[in-house]
């Protein structure tokens, strides 16, 4: 620590200089940040869905919906504790940017499977006992300002009502919540009746979207897996079993390789700033010669000028990356809450990892040489210089 | 009194591409403790590079040289830096501090290299400034201060960690003659009143007047002078 005011000092001896390049790191880190956490939901890694819940889609896609006769079928199979259907509703609120998932449910079958979400008997009543009720996740309530009583009307993209329009009329009755805290994933879904929009759409009827099952033990997960498909096979309705967090990660990846993609603009980035922030260390060294011989002269030994002018690379890459780091956590607060109909993305302990490594690499990189330019120079020759 | 820089048939050469220059020709000497010793001569004679062997910056081609007692012809570079911080304080002409840190930040520099505790180094880096009389512009950047007055806080922070040995390579080339006269006055207080061993390079006759003794150099070779010549 005592050497730290001569680091801090030496960092802004050119302000301007350090200035930009720290404005370079930190644009380097926030997107770092903001790319690794995307890497790490695209692998699964930060994905909060643990719940014992498998997800039934049709073989060919999840965007073929299945026939509601499969239901007696998946609530036979030894292991399921209760099956609930979900049919993707597609639209949009007052606006096209205002777009956030919807899905047809069976009430009661919503209630016995997404345990780990809260809504209270009240709200449920009145969400059974009219077929226009809706209800929403608290998270999407807040963004919109909903509150219970209030009409929400949605345009399908997908569904028109038999008469042909797409404008939909909803009745908010019920918002859930967490039933422990963090458990509910769903808080950015609206759930319309099943019964309702079979009636109401113009085509479509008798078939469910996918179906959800929730295990009684999460252990079972591929033995039922495996049932459940065999059941159906060389059928007409095919289907393809999987896990809530599989299905997910299937879904984010119909976008592309991101992850291929990720990785070639984090090294691509990352060589633009060794090249940047390179050359800074470079020039600061450079220009201090005459500097570093006295710091010699007066007894700091070749291994401590290595050293100081390593820290000083680390300094200047631990300020940089760790503001960047720290406004990437801010941007990918605000792009969790876009209607993208990602999961929710945030920067957990790996990518603080992986950005401490890169930081550390990153000045390790930049300093080495001009570090060892300072440790091998000669006290004689360097303070000729002046 | 004893001797406390002692050089025995020290001979130091340079290699220049294929050329090799015998700078300092077989030279010994002796100085003693507490003396102030100018060492002069003309460009080329091998002053500096005779300061920067009884210094440690520097090693000789052959013979010895022993200050307080050690030989530091025989140091590695790493003993020879710990070394230095230990027993010599250097000046510079150009003064040579750095200008991003203040007065009292370049004067506690040596300090750093020691294990006293944050609030002993200010305690004697404030002592060391009061002794050249800068204590009220500590805060100061060497932008800030007059070239009189950045010798000074140079001649503080050779002090601060109580060296054997002063080393001062044209300390007033780059100062007027009234400010040169001051430094040089300083010089002497510190040699006189705190009992400092310093060796001086100079140009300039009249500063060489103020050491006690003055050693002449020519052509690599001591000419004449009135230090103990034991060649």
């Amino acid at each position: 620590m005592k050497f730290f005011p001569l680091l801090w000092a030496t960092l802004w001896r050119r302000k301007a200089r350090t200035i930009f390049t720290l404005f370079s790191l930190t644009a380097a880190f926030l997107l770092l940040g903001t790319l690794q956490a995307a890497h790490a939901l695209f692998s699964g890694g930060s994905l909060n869905l643990s719940a014992p819940i498998l997800v039934v889609q049709a073989r060919v896609s999840f965007t073929t919906p299945l026939p509601m006769r499969l239901l007696p079928q998946l609530e036979a199979v030894p292991g399921v504790a209760s099956v609930s259907h979900s049919q993707f509703f597609g639209g949009v609120y007052k606006d096209p940017k205002n777009f956030f998932p919807q899905f047809a449910v069976n009430p009661e079958r919503w209630r016995k499977t997404f345990l780990e979400c809260h809504l209270s008997d009240e709200q449920y009543q009145a969400w059974t006992t009219s077929r226009t009720a809706v209800i929403a996740g608290k998270q999407l309530a807040a963004r919109f300002g909903w509150k219970i009583g209030d009409r929400i009307p949605l345009t399908s993209q997908i569904f028109p009502l038999k008469d042909g329009s797409r404008a939909w009329t909803f009745d908010l009755a019920g918002i859930f919540d967490d039933a422990s805290p963090g458990s509910c994933v769903r808080q950015g879904n609206l759930y319309i009746r099943y019964d309702y929009f079979d009636e109401a759409r113009q085509f479509g009827q008798g078939t469910g979207g996918i179906f959800v099952l929730r295990l009684s033990d999460p252990n079972l997960a591929e033995r039922v897996s495996h049932q459940v498909d065999g059941l159906f096979e060389n059928s007409p309705d095919e289907t393809k079993t999987q896990t809530e967090k599989d299905f997910t990660l299937n879904f984010v990846r119909q976008l592309g390789n991101l992850n291929l993609i990720i990785t070639w603009i984090t090294l691509a980035v990352f060589f633009s700033i060794l090249l940047v922030s390179g050359n800074t260390m470079s020039q600061a060294v450079r220009e201090r010669i005459p500097e570093l011989a006295v710091l010699k002269t007066i007894g700091f030994t070749d291994a401590g000028v290595l050293a100081l002018v390593l820290a000083e690379s680390l300094l200047l890459c631990v300020l940089g990356g760790l503001t960047g780091m720290l406004l990437s956590v801010g941007v990918l607060k605000v792009i969790s809450k876009l209607p993208t109909g990602i999961p929710p993305i945030s920067a957990d302990g790996s990518v603080w990892l992986f950005a401490a490594a890169s930081m550390v690499g990153l000045a390790l990189l930049v300093g080495i040489l001009p570090a060892f330019r300072a440790k091998n120079l000669s006290i004689i020759e360097a303070l000729a210089v002046r | 009194m004893s001797a406390i820089v002692s050089l025995s048939n020290v001979v130091k050469s340079y290699t220049r591409g294929k050329q090799t220059v015998e700078v300092l020709h077989h030279l010994s000497i002796e100085i003693a403790q507490g003396d102030f010793v100018a060492l002069m001569g003309p460009s080329g004679s091998g002053k500096t590079t005779l300061l920067n062997l009884i210094g440690g910056l520097d090693r000789p081609s052959s013979g010895e040289v022993k200050v307080a007692g050690e030989r530091i012809d025989q140091l590695s570079s790493g003993q020879l830096a710990k070394w230095r911080a230990r027993h010599v304080g250097f000046v510079f002409q150009f003064y040579n501090l750095m200008p991003m840190l203040s007065a009292e930040r370049n004067v506690e520099l040596p300090l750093l290299l020691t294990s006293l505790s944050s609030a002993q180094r200010k305690k004697n880096v404030q002592a060391a400034l009061t002794v050249v009389g800068l204590a009220e512009r500590a805060k100061h950047k060497p932008a800030e201060l007059s070239g009189g007055q950045a010798q000074r806080v140079a001649i503080a922070r050779a002090l601060v960690a109580d060296p054997t040995l002063l080393v001062c390579d044209e300390p007033t080339g780059d100062l007027d003659r009234s400010t040169a006269d001051e430094i040089l006055h300083l010089l002497q207080v510190l040699n006189k009143d705190h009992g400092k061993t310093i060796v001086m390079v100079t140009h300039d006759p009249k500063a060489a007047e103020y050491a006690s003794h003055q050693l002449h150099l020519d052509k690599g070779q001591l000419v004449e002078g009135d230090v103990k010549a034991a060649a």
